[in-house]
């Protein structure tokens, strides 16, 4: 009988390493994906119970971990929570969005670059510590950007994004109407159900973020870059005259649906022409309807995809929504969007980038907000190099439409944003929002000091509580870009 | 089996007791560190009672090894240590489980329960060895333990004291006991076999007609065959249990196959239990519910009454505790129902990892080897039968439920020998162990004289002489 017992044997053998192959299998090189199973509560619990890392603004958290005396341990807390809840998000048992998502990684302290960390703590048997993220963001031109927006009525919905021309660091970003994260990453799951649900109701959405996800026209503000197509294509210089008109009818239409004209402002007779410092502080429609039809439909497009229309280049906050420009526009359609109209859709992001690529001699940078990834022990872990997104036009254009917009703010609309001791360059931007009852939206765009400039801000006012009438991005935008740059000059 | 006893000439096993009380030593580090880890994990101290604890538990081991030590000086030293470890192992996962149960506001003391019953298995372990001289005995009981062993298997089914539990109707209630009479009709039932087969292998083995290249049996030497597929079948269908049908009719292949030394069988047998297979996926709900969850499981999970949830949290958990575990007390396995009996592989893989596992695994695969080799150098057929059953549906029993919790095969109820909570089985594990040990005793003595053989021979049946 001991011949089938060996074959026996070898059976039992079998069986037993197909277990063990089984589980290794299990264990091992399926537990990554079991872990990532968003169905997987262990997970969830777990990671809700972690110290996670800081986000640090300015060496001070704007969100941390606190020691709390329930199953959960830590209670994730944001000390400063309307002003930085658009870009921290938040850390709730349900979800997680903004910073705490996106770098949800190195908080969370699972990052593999972390390993060394983790064996310590593993061998020491303490729980696992999650690394810091440091923002680029500077406290006081944040500050800045969140009173002077708040100032303007407790019902205001706009955003603020200041940008280092140089780098692309972001210096300032606020989104208005926002939320108290702290609501949301309570340990009272019931509470939070009903705070997200109320939140996620309401008509003027304050769970977004409108500095990179509401895109609206940019009216005016978008004539920088029409001036900045037409002069890096050779068509103008700074000094020359440009055409001007109290109308113009834009080709292949009739009647008044097809006449831009200038609500009164200076720019010339019809046919004549004015300088182009003239037509850009007066912002004069009719002249750069004219000037963009000049241009051409492909060049505008490519100016305006060079500045960062119609591409994805945000991954710090999610999602970024792409800025819109017309490829295949007509030419009456082209004319319309050489003044921010038509299709021409823009974040506040994305207006701030112009902004800052004309400021920066035409290199547009790619825009960052976080800084430096730490390790608990605030080790250095990777310090996020600026990177150059694009040459969006010559460094010799970008000095002429810098010139055009200093003596915009210093003969023109945007003369709210003028600082002592530094010269500004601005333009403002009053956009039509095609519905009747909606108010126009107010933008205004600028940078300082012109002649080497250290931060470079865009202001969109999407409602406020201003009559009708007095919406204009010199008068409310203005002053809030003024505070902001001057908060990073000084 | 002259073969047997000439290969094993002038070969003398020695005794080991002192290896094995060694091994003790190191089984009890096991239980006991487990229990004070669980401790320190989960309520960030020693237990208070880790000395009363760890007292019984030393106490009840020490006691086998005397006993051995007098009646069974030549059993096999591997087998009690490998089996106080797990016993350790499991009482301390159990007490966690307790804990965590505590915690989440219902009390149960489980892990105690489980002490008790591990005293009352080492009781009879005792009396097993202390009672049973010479495993060759047990023939004497062929037909009785068969007839005990079908009684048991139909208590459940009858009304009053037999009770379905979670679709399973394999339990019986007799006032304050709850009884799985399966895990002691499991030994009835490898006795029965072993006496049966050792008596009719002969016939089994030579009478038959060869067709094509399978040597097949006579019509009437299937009978007993046909009548084993129709209690695993049986068993399947009234008292819904996969695992128990399984676990009967695979122990009875491979016993006849020992038996006839003809693969014949097994390819019989494997036909037969493929057949029965198809059928009952395609005429029972039942089957067709688990077969279907073990392929798709995350398909199942959180819908339809959830009956994916169990494997799945166990995959979950398992998958969470990675290679070293989470550690006691870090890890969540009360979210797996019946994590202390029948998911317990699926607890030791989330807090103590897959290191944990394999150890498991590798303990109760020296469990079968030794129960292997013990039936191999046994002088005696009904002994070699006898160690090989065992062995065999220790090996059954472990692939069918740690494969289903690790979902290797589809699921299917059976208790993790030793580790689960739960009287019945641990019991009768206690009792398989003192039998193994009585059979390797026996088998590792020095070879007796030949006067003393003759007469043990002229108890036993008359011997078939094989020609040609």
């Amino acid at each position: 009988m001991n011949k089938p017992i060996r074959t026996i044997s070898i059976f039992c053998l079998l069986l037993f390493v197909a277990l063990m192959l089984n589980a290794t299998y299990l264990q091992y090189w399926k537990a990554g994906k079991l872990n990532d199973d968003p169905q997987n509560r262990r997970v969830l619990v777990e990671a809700y119970s972690r110290e996670r890392g800081a986000i640090l603004v300015g060496n001070k958290p704007v969100a941390e971990s606190v020691e709390s005396d329930d199953q959960y341990k830590f209670q994730r807390t944001y000390p400063t929570p309307l002003e930085y809840a658009p870009l921290t998000g938040w850390f709730s048992y349900y979800s997680a969005t903004g910073i705490e998502q996106s770098r949800n990684a190195i908080l969370s302290g699972d990052d593999s670059r972390l390993f060394v960390t983790k064996l310590v703590d593993l061998l020491s048997n303490d729980p696992t510590q999650g690394g810091n993220v440091a923002l680029t963001i500077d406290p006081k031109a944040q500050d800045a950007a969140y009173n002077g927006l708040k100032a303007l009525g407790p019902n205001v919905q706009g955003s603020v994004v200041a940008l280092q021309p140089s780098t692309g660091k972001v210096l300032a970003m606020v989104s208005l109407p926002t939320y108290d994260p702290n609501k949301l990453a309570s340990h009272d799951l019931g509470s939070v159900q009903d705070t997200f649900d109320r939140l996620n109701a309401d008509p003027t959405q304050p769970l977004l973020n409108r500095a990179i996800q509401t895109r609206l026209p940019p009216g005016s503000t978008f004539k920088i870059l029409t001036a900045a197509a037409a002069i890096d294509n050779g068509l103008y210089k700074a000094d020359d005259p440009v055409p001007g008109g109290v109308t113009f009818q834009l080709p292949q239409t009739s009647g008044p649906t097809g006449e831009i004209d200038n609500e009164g402002r200076s720019c010339g007779a019809n046919n004549a022409r004015i300088p182009f410092t003239q037509a850009l502080a007066q912002s004069c429609n009719t002249s750069f309807a004219q000037i963009a039809i000049e241009v051409g439909a492909e060049d505008m497009a490519k100016t305006a995809e060079g500045f960062g229309f119609n591409s994805h280049y945000f991954d710090d906050l999610t999602p970024q929504a792409e800025s819109v420009f017309p490829t295949d526009a007509s030419e009456p359609e082209v004319g319309q969007s050489g003044i921010g109209q038509f299709d021409v859709a823009a974040t506040p992001l994305q207006m701030a980038m112009v902004t800052a690529g004309i400021a920066n001699g035409g290199t547009v940078m790619r825009p960052y907000l976080v800084d430096e990834e730490q390790s608990a022990d605030l080790d250095v872990i990777e310090k996020t190099e600026p990177q150059e997104l694009s040459q969006a036009i010559s460094s010799s254009a970008a000095s002429e439409v810098t010139k055009l917009m200093v003596a915009t703010v210093n003969e023109g609309t945007a003369s709210p944003a003028a600082m002592e001791g530094f010269q500004v360059a601005g333009k403002t931007g009053t956009a039509q929002s095609g519905q009747p009852d909606k108010p126009p939206y107010a933008w205004f765009v600028s940078f300082a000091p012109a002649e080497n400039p250290q931060v470079a801000v865009a202001v969109m006012i999407q409602a406020a509580d201003i009559p009708r009438g007095e919406i204009a991005g010199g008068t409310y935008g203005g002053p809030i870009a003024k505070a902001v740059m001057e908060a990073v000059i000084k | 089996m002259s073969q047997t006893s000439s290969s094993l000439m002038g070969f003398v096993h020695r005794r080991r007791r002192g290896a094995e009380l060694f091994l003790l030593v190191l089984a009890l580090a096991v239980g006991i560190g487990a229990y004070a880890a669980v401790g320190i994990g989960v309520q960030e101290k020693i237990p208070a009672d880790l000395f009363g604890y760890g007292g019984w538990l030393a106490a009840l081991v020490i006691v086998a090894h005397v006993v051995i030590r007098v009646v069974a000086p030549y059993a096999d030293p591997v087998l009690l240590p490998v089996v106080a470890a797990l016993n350790g192992l499991g009482l301390a996962v159990i007490h966690r489980l307790d804990l965590a149960k505590e915690a989440a506001g219902t009390k149960h003391d489980y892990a105690q329960q489980q002490l008790v019953w591990m005293t009352l298995g080492v009781i009879l372990f005792v009396a097993t060895l202390l009672v049973l001289r010479d495993h060759r005995n047990l023939q004497r009981f062929t037909y009785t333990s068969g007839l005990a062993a079908i009684v048991l298997l139909l208590l459940p089914m009858l009304p009053g004291i037999g009770k379905s539990v979670y679709g399973a109707r394999i339990w019986i209630h007799l006032g304050p006991f709850n009884f799985q009479p399966g895990e002691v009709a499991k030994v009835l039932l490898v006795m029965t076999f072993a006496g049966y087969l050792v008596l009719h292998r002969d016939a089994l083995a030579l009478a038959g007609r060869r067709v094509v290249f399978v040597d097949l049996p006579r019509g009437r030497d299937l009978g007993p065959i046909l009548a084993m597929w129709l209690v695993s079948l049986g068993i399947l269908v009234f008292q819904r249990d996969l695992g128990s049908s399984l676990l009967f009719f695979g122990l009875f292949l491979v016993m006849l196959y020992v038996a006839t030394e003809r693969p014949g069988w097994l390819v019989v047998g494997a036909l037969m239990f493929a057949g029965g297979a198809t059928a009952a996926y395609y005429l029972f709900p039942h089957v067709t519910d688990r077969f279907d969850i073990w392929l798709h499981p995350f398909d199942y999970y959180n819908k339809n009454g959830d009956q994916a949830f169990q494997p799945v949290e166990a995959q979950f958990g398992m998958g969470w505790g990675g290679l070293i575990g989470r550690g006691f007390g870090d890890g969540d396995p009360n979210r797996v129902p019946f994590a202390e009996s029948d998911f317990i592989v699926a607890a030791i893989g989330e807090e103590l990892g897959l290191t944990a596992v394999i150890a498991v695994v590798l303990l109760y695969g020296l469990i079968v080897e030794r129960a292997l080799r013990t039936a191999l150098i046994c002088r005696d057929g009904f002994g070699k039968l006898l160690s090989t059953g065992l062995g065999s549906v220790f090996a059954l029993q472990v692939f069918v439920v740690v494969g289903g919790v690790t979902s290797l095969i589809p699921l299917t109820g059976l208790t993790t020998p030793f580790l689960s909570y739960g009287g019945s089985s641990l019991v009768a594990n206690w009792v398989i162990v003192a039998i193994l040990l009585r059979v390797s005793d026996q088998a590792r003595r020095p070879a007796p004289q030949l006067s003393d053989d003759t007469t043990a021979i002229g108890d036993d049946a008359t011997q078939v002489v094989k020609l040609g």
